[in-house]
């Protein structure tokens, strides 16, 4: 046994100063530039607004429940998915795994005390709290109508709600994005401990790094588009207005220039985290390690080519058409070669079923199938079929929900233990795991036959035919939903009753399970580690496994 | 037997599993569609069954377990990138082929016009008829739809033909069906348009042709667009610029529909509805060579009902086909 793993174990007489307990009170939380307590700042935040886009969704199953609407007016209801779609992608999705375990972990992995610039990390919460309260106020003062997508000239000239507002919150909240962006690049670029070169990285930094070149690119033009929006809605500057000249196809081009590279913001951070529970689970080097890092950055570099494939009925060209459709079937294949990857992972291992490993197999199925469905989205003929139908609905959140969501609790729950100190239960943890797995698919999959049977998304009220479909998802989204309230019990439950969960409950490799206790000291490691190991070095075949 | 097949009937009204088929496109779309199926299934069916075997076959066993590593096969890697590369080459060809086909109407199609509304579909067609959120066409006759919106995004969405296209304001888009089916089939906006987006639907009536002569011609009398067209053309003194023989102030307007121009911009464009369109609002950035810059706006003298009378009455004044022939 070396020195350092026989100091990670605490002795039960003299409680060690960590993270948590170093320094109490408000100020102590809100003035911190540590970046485990930023993480979880973050996390509180964002769990706030998955509550609140959760509720949005939940009213909309309600009312779809009857085909004339069993709840409200369609104003309200209009008003329900706007806010479920702004919340749930700008103020949950696009920071939840980057900015609450991206924070708490990258500089754990890469063996560093904390972020690049601590000061700016905390300074990106502000910001996105700040956003946060815009389009909270925006929500109280009445609401928005313009779904997610903020069209133009409905969103400029038509929409009679806070759209302003909305933007705005947007707006900042872009920042947050921006700012962490560059904190990571510049960490991952310059604090990596000795030893650790770039590929003796987890896969998960790999995924980072690519999600943090989507944020300082792509996140500058939705600012800029959102600004315009504002512009033309105040002053009809006619940048969008036909009426004055403008363009309202430009605004999508704009928008769906960031809002396409944004769903691979969601899906990266997933597939970096699936990156790792795959390998720790199954006690094997992930399998194709280049390719599967190679491929997160394939990703990243097409997802900025793609966006066109949002407007194959706007009348844009047949060319552009054809343009777009060849490059949205090229991005499909990186994700088709992780798929494989982690599946191959998987052979001849030693795998165990723990919560987390639930929710990674469940994502690479939700996956998979959200992957293929793209590929009907990607084909023009039958795009123009389902394009703005329930089938574009169900196969996104197949990927945002079935794939993000999946990953990011998968994350929650194999770092819980290194984020509190604490174990969580872990027959509740897999009977919520496969709670959300059931109820997911009963909610989402009717979608898919709702779509090529021709129900258009954002009705409030329907013909009657599709009605049987609807109630199905309605029973799933039931389902769904006590299987998020499930886990937020018992990870509350276990901050005070969760027995000690040690430096490494899971057996797993990096340098967070290996040479930091749990929960890790303010500043990380007693000593900066020096690596002399490859990434997922389950077999203990590569250098010393011990320093 | 009887009821058992009433019961199969009502439980496909309840619990459909196929929109109905009934264009010519429809069932080239719902082959590609099948085949996207199969493909679909094919793989989920691939990686689930590697999955559960996997998780099977190598549960943890004893917790000291290390198994070895496996090292990454490179010809593995290519197999499941080249594989996959292949299959989606396979439907980018097919997919591609059957949108170029369904993205040009033929030449003989009967046009007909739409204009979408904050919450309503007003169409018009070229006989002079109008209707609201309801389509009356003959079967088996290729329909040419031209379409624009009179305020916000719309999309004009006919699930049963497959065939959809956003209605956008200042703009005209098309498409084209052709009813195979006599029926009655769903119309919707597939734009989110507003509060009652999910009202604005109507009804595309397929009748046979002598049914729909007769629907025509029950129908109120009026002038055809192009008619209509030609009165407005005198009343907003159009016709005072734009004499026919070519010596007025303006460019003749006859056969000029579907032809080439070069702008005094230096850029080349085909006279369609949107360049007449461009013309009569924004006259000055489409000008041709060797006409000042003289013309008026129209902005806001004519609605967008009469700019597609106004374009039907250009497109009337004869195509270059006809002009050449004569």
């Amino acid at each position: 046994m070396s020195t350092v793993t026989a100091e990670l174990h605490e002795s039960p007489a003299e409680p060690r100063t960590h993270y948590l307990n170093a320094s109490y009170g408000i100020r102590s939380w809100l003035l911190t530039t540590d970046h485990k307590r930023i993480g979880l700042l973050y996390l509180a935040t964002i769990t706030f607004m998955f509550l609140i886009g959760a509720i949005a969704a939940a009213l909309m199953r309600l009312q779809l429940i009857e085909p004339q609407g069993a709840l409200v007016q369609p104003e309200t209801y209009n008003k329900f998915f706007s806010i479920h779609g702004i919340v749930m992608v700008f103020f949950f999705l696009v920071p939840s795994i980057p900015a609450t375990l991206g924070n708490f972990l990258i500089p754990l992995m890469i063996g560093a005390r904390d972020v690049a610039f601590p000061k700016l990390n905390l300074m990106s919460w502000y910001l996105f709290i700040t956003g946060c309260c815009c389009m909270l106020y925006a929500i109280m003062a009445g609401g928005v109508d313009t779904g997610w997508t903020f069209y133009v000239p409905y969103s400029s000239a038509y929409s009679h709600q806070h759209v302003i507002a909305a933007a705005l919150g947007i707006f900042i909240a872009g920042f947050s994005s921006i700012l962490t962006g560059l904190n990571f690049i510049v960490t991952i670029h310059k604090m990596r401990a000795p030893g650790m070169t770039w590929f003796r990285l987890p896969l998960f930094i790999w995924s980072m790094y690519a999600t943090s070149v989507i944020f300082i690119l792509g996140t500058p033009v939705i600012a800029i588009t959102l600004l315009l929006l504002g512009l033309e809605r105040l002053l009809h500057v006619g940048i969008f207005d036909p009426r004055i000249g403008g363009d309202p196809l430009l605004f999508q081009h704009l928008f769906w220039f960031y809002s396409h590279p944004a769903v691979y913001i969601m899906i990266l951070p997933g597939m970096g985290v699936i990156s790792e529970l795959i390998p720790a689970f199954s006690r094997k080097r992930i399998f194709g390690y280049t390719f599967v890092a190679f491929s997160s950055l394939a990703i990243a570099i097409i997802s900025f080519v793609v966006w066109g494939h949002h407007m194959f009925v706007t009348g844009q060209s047949v060319y552009a058409g054809l343009i777009f459709s060849v490059l949205s079937f090229l991005v499909a294949i990186p994700s088709a070669i992780k798929v494989f990857n982690w599946t191959a992972t998987l052979y001849r291992g030693s795998i165990s079923y723990e919560a987390p490993m639930l929710y990674a197999l469940g994502f690479i199925g939700l996956f998979t199938m959200g992957g293929l469905t793209g590929l009907f989205l990607a084909s023009l003929a039958v795009d123009v079929h389902v394009n703005g139908t329930y089938f574009v609905v169900a196969h996104f959140h197949y990927i945002m929900v079935g794939g993000a969501v999946m990953a990011f609790l998968g994350g929650i729950h194999f770092w819980w233990p290194k984020i509190t100190g604490r174990l969580y239960p872990d027959l509740w943890a897999r009977f919520a795991a496969f709670t959300i797995f059931i109820g997911f698919n009963l909610t989402f999959f009717p979608q898919f036959v709702l779509g090529y049977l021709g129900m258009p998304r954002r009705y409030a009220v329907y013909p009657a035919e599709f009605q049987f479909y609807n109630v199905m998802s309605s029973a799933g989204a039931s389902i769904l939903g006590v299987g998020y309230v499930i886990p937020l019990v018992y990870l509350i439950w276990s901050l005070r009753y969760g027995p000690p969960a040690g430096p490494n409950p899971w057996g797993a490799k990096g340098l967070e399970w290996e040479k930091a206790p749990s929960p890790p000291p303010t500043h990380n490691f007693e000593e900066i580690p020096i690596v002399t190991q490859e990434a997922y070095d389950y077999a203990g075949t590569s250098g010393v496994a011990h320093v | 037997m009887t009821g058992i097949s009433q019961f199969g009937l009502a439980l496909a009204a309840l619990i459909p599993i196929h929109p109905p088929a009934a264009s010519s496109i429809a069932e080239g779309v719902d082959q590609l569609y099948y085949f996207l199926t199969g493909i679909s299934i094919f793989f989920s069916v691939l990686i689930f069954t590697l999955i559960f075997y996997f998780m099977i076959r190598y549960r943890r066993r004893s917790p000291e377990e290390r198994p070895p590593d496996t090292h990454t096969s490179l010809a593995l890697e290519l197999t499941w990138t080249l594989i996959p590369s292949g299959i989606c080459a396979i439907l980018f060809v097919w997919a591609s082929m059957l949108y170029i086909q369904n993205s040009r109407p033929p030449a003989a199609s009967t046009e007909v016009f739409v204009i979408g509304k904050q919450w309503m579909w007003h169409i018009q067609h070229p006989e002079g008829p109008r209707e609201i959120d309801e389509l009356h066409v003959p079967v088996d006759e290729p329909i040419k739809v031209t379409i624009t919106s009179q305020d916000v995004i719309h999309g004009f969405y006919i699930p049963a033909f497959r065939v959809k296209k956003d209605a956008l304001p200042g703009r005209y888009t098309s498409i084209w069906f052709q009813a195979t089916k006599i029926g009655t089939y769903h119309l919707f906006c597939s734009e989110y348009c507003g509060a009652n987006h999910s009202q604005m639907i109507g009804q595309v009536f397929v009748m046979s042709r002598s049914d729909y002569a007769n629907w025509l011609s029950a129908q109120e009398k009026t002038e055809s667009m192009a008619q209509q067209g030609q009165r407005l053309f005198s009343q907003l003194g159009c016709e005072s610029c734009h004499l026919a023989n070519a010596t007025g102030r303006g460019p003749s307007l006859a056969g000029v529909y579907g032809r080439p121009e070069k702008l005094q911009s230096g850029e080349t464009r085909v006279v369609d509805e949107n360049l007449i369109r461009q013309a009569i609002i924004f006259p000055n950035s489409v000008l041709l060579p060797n006409y000042p810059a003289i013309m008026p706006t129209f902005q806001g003298q004519v609605n967008d009902e009469q700019l597609l009378q106004l374009i039907a009455y250009v497109k009337s004044l004869g195509a270059p086909e006809r002009t050449n022939g004569k």
